[in-house]
């Protein structure tokens, strides 16, 4: 057992928190507060290498292994949670999906400018009326010779407006089992009959971009097809296994973000005559931030260390989604308590953490459909069969090499 | 152009000091590469790139020194050098700044030595001026830009912050530099830097390698204390108006004398 990160690891940790502390941090409340994402976020993170940091060096990424991935989501979320959300669909939910399933002229056509940056990537799954019931879904592809038609829409998608690429299941077979009758597809957003739009009014995420894409006959040639025919809803889930870990991965770095701001405002503040710091219920909420970070932190860990190996990991992500997003919203709560009347204003980052956290409850597998999973797995009515398809283990040789 | 730039090694800047038995201590806080360095790498990259030139970093300390010379690296230099003795424990300016020529002297062909401004921990600023008394070259120090080098023709135009405003020199090369905040904010280590970096041997060399016997440090610190913490109270100035507030302001300013 080994719980020393490279040397590597320390350096790129470093890089991503300077990016935010420097770039990141001092215009977040602005943008949260305007409701928009700052136009220089994307562009930045594809200039610094960032939306590729875990792709083979020969499809344009950076080489590095899926524990990196992990750290940056950790810093990134310290900052701002859209920032990580970033990575969780461009990355997680899309990116690692084509190097997992893609052929390799997919890889080239697609993975490549992703992970360059010159392309970014979304994922359309939930449907105004299906999200956690995936196979519920409406969106269909018809099969017309060497191309299908896509109808329907997508609702709640990140960086909806904003990506060039999105990865989209729909039905294309309506007769057999909900399950098998999905199909997934890369399909370029600028095809004729798309429109995209933003979705405000949120309660958090508002420094990032969440919306809408409405397809209506939509031609999509066969070559963009993502695995074989009926593969959509295997390939959608394999997909939350990676989204999921950079959640659980960014959901600790806001537990951190949480428990910093309160160790501080715990030094400055001062009622009866002491520091706040000195009251041991103030103290107790400290200290269980302090838990909830380095369990969160150990799980998502152990997560990567899994993918790094080659080995399934789906009930290991799904675990370190659930406890650290659940970890995230609690600990948000009891900085803001901390705070006091303060917490409860923009002035302070504490009530923006809160407003994120409880996306990440919400989105890739609500809280409850992980309880579900867990007592499945517990209860041994859950098993995980074997994808035809499995995420490829970190190979340095090979993920660093030009190709 | 072969560029030397020297790095340290220092405690991060939010570190809490404190005197214990006559030692300075910084408690747990991380050593980072001094800050100030990081705008000499900087300006020693975008000379480079813009010369067609190569940058070597150098740094004197312990082994942890390799960390600051792993940032530069990661930045973006082409090699690292450490130069480590355990006869350089309590070096002086003075005794430093003779290693560090020696090491321009050792990599041979160096145009440009470049530094920070000073080091955050012993805050001298001496050593880009030593180092080029040493060398007898020209020292073009606290530049904030360097508008024009001709690196065949070897002058060189830069532009030094001073108190005053801007001073615009001219000078020769071979020289040593020091860098000022103005100049550029340093960049990133990109992560393919942090690769190369992390897989880098670093050199180390001893006072042998470089030729040259233990420099004799004419200054000791005899003594170190903590300054007295500073009693501070705030007061808030509140009125029914600006006007009113920036007058009762004003008053109090005068009265405690600060202008
Ligand atoms: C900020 C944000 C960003 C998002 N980004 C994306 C994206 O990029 N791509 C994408 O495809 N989707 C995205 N989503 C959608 C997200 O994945 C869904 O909201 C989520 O899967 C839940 O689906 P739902 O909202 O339809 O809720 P529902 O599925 O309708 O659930 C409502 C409630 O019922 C509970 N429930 C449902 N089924 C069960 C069950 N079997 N047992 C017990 N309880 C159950 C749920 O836990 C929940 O409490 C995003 C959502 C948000 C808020
Ligand atoms: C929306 C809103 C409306 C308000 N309206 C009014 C109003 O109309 N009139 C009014 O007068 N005030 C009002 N307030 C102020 C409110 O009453 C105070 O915020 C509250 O009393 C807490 O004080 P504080 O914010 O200064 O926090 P602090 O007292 O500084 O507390 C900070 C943290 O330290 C903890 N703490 C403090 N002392 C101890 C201790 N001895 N032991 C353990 N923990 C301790 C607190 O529980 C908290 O977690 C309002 C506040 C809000 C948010």
């Amino acid at each position: 057992m080994d719980f020393q990160l490279s040397e590597e690891h320390l350096m790129v940790q470093k890089m991503v928190r300077d990016f935010v502390q420097k770039e990141v941090k001092p215009v977040i409340q602005e943008w949260d507060r305007k409701q928009e994402m700052a136009p220089f976020i994307l562009p930045r993170m594809a200039e610094l290498g960032i939306l590729g940091i875990n792709i083979p060096v020969r499809y344009g990424g950076q080489g590095f292994d899926y524990i990196t991935l992990g750290l940056v989501c950790e810093e990134l979320e310290a900052g701002d949670s859209p920032l990580r959300v970033v990575m969780s669909v461009h990355m997680g939910l899309n990116s690692m999906a084509l190097l997992q399933w893609g052929t390799e002229e997919q890889k080239q056509k697609f993975l490549t400018p992703q992970a360059t940056g010159e392309k970014y990537a979304c994922f359309g799954l939930t449907e105004p009326g299906a999200g956690s019931d995936v196979a519920g879904m409406k969106a269909t592809a018809r099969r017309e010779g060497d191309e299908y038609v896509l109808n329907g829409e997508k609702m709640w998608i990140s960086l909806a407006s904003k990506a060039h690429h999105a990865l989209i299941v729909a039905r294309t077979n309506p007769d057999a089992d909900p399950h098998d009758g999905l199909s997934a597809f890369i399909v370029e957003l600028d095809r004729k009959g798309i429109t995209t739009g933003d979705i405000h009014g949120k309660l958090g995420m508002r420094a990032g971009s969440t919306g809408y894409i409405a397809m209506q006959d939509v031609r999509v040639p066969v070559e963009n097809r993502l695995g074989e025919e009926g593969e959509g809803f295997k390939i959608a889930m394999s997909c939350l296994d990676n989204g999921r870990y950079t959640v659980a991965a960014g959901a600790t770095g806001l537990i951190r973000a949480s428990l910093d701001a309160s160790v501080k405002y715990s030094h400055e503040r001062k009622a009866f005559n002491k520091e706040i710091g000195q009251f041991q219920l103030v103290q107790q909420k400290i200290a269980y931030m302090v838990q909830q970070y380095e369990t969160s932190r150990l799980l998502y860990l152990k997560a990567g260390w899994l993918k790094n190996q080659g080995v399934r990991n789906t009930r290991e992500t799904s675990l370190a989604k659930w406890y650290a997003t659940d970890a995230s919203f609690d600990a948000a709560s009891e900085a803001i308590q901390v705070h006091g009347a303060y917490g409860y204003s923009d002035e302070y980052d504490v009530e923006r953490y809160l407003r994120n956290s409880k996306g990440g409850v919400i989105y890739e597998g609500t809280s409850e459909i992980h309880q579900l999973m867990q007592a499945g797995y517990a209860l041994g009515y859950r098993k995980d069969a074997d994808l035809r398809c499995e995420l490829p283990a970190y190979d340095a040789e090979y993920w660093q090499a030009e190709g | 152009m072969k560029i030397a730039v020297f790095v340290k090694q220092v405690p991060d800047s939010a570190a809490k000091l404190s005197v214990d038995n006559g030692a300075v201590n910084w408690g747990d806080a991380p050593l980072v590469i001094n800050p100030w360095d990081e705008y000499a790498v900087e300006a020693a990259l975008q000379l480079a790139e813009k010369h067609n030139g190569e940058v070597a970093a150098i740094s004197m300390g312990g082994e942890d020194a390799k960390e600051a010379l792993k940032h530069a690296l990661a930045m973006g230099a082409g090699s690292a050098m450490l130069i480590s003795d355990a006869a350089l424990a309590n070096a002086d300016a003075a005794a430093a700044a003779k290693v560090f020529a020696a090491a321009v002297q050792k990599l041979g062909g160096v145009d440009l030595a470049i530094f920070g401004k000073q080091a955050i921990d012993s805050d001298t600023g001496l050593a880009p001026a030593m180092t080029a008394r040493v060398l007898g070259w020209p020292a073009l120090t606290m530049l904030a830009a360097i508008p024009a080098l001709d690196a065949g023709a070897k002058t060189i135009k830069v532009e030094r912050a001073i108190e005053e405003g801007r001073q615009v020199v001219e000078g020769k090369l071979p020289a040593v530099l020091s860098i000022v905040k103005d100049y550029a904010e340093p960049r990133y280590p990109s992560f393919m830097g942090i690769r190369k970096a992390s897989k880098a041997e670093i050199p180390v060399w001893s006072l042998a390698d470089l030729g040259i016997s233990a420099p004799e440090s004419k200054v000791r610190w005899t003594e170190i204390s903590a300054p007295p913490a500073r009693e501070v109270t705030s007061e808030m100035v509140t009125g029914a108006n600006a006007d009113e507030i920036a007058a009762k302001l004003a008053d109090l300013i005068i009265a405690e004398g600060v202008l």
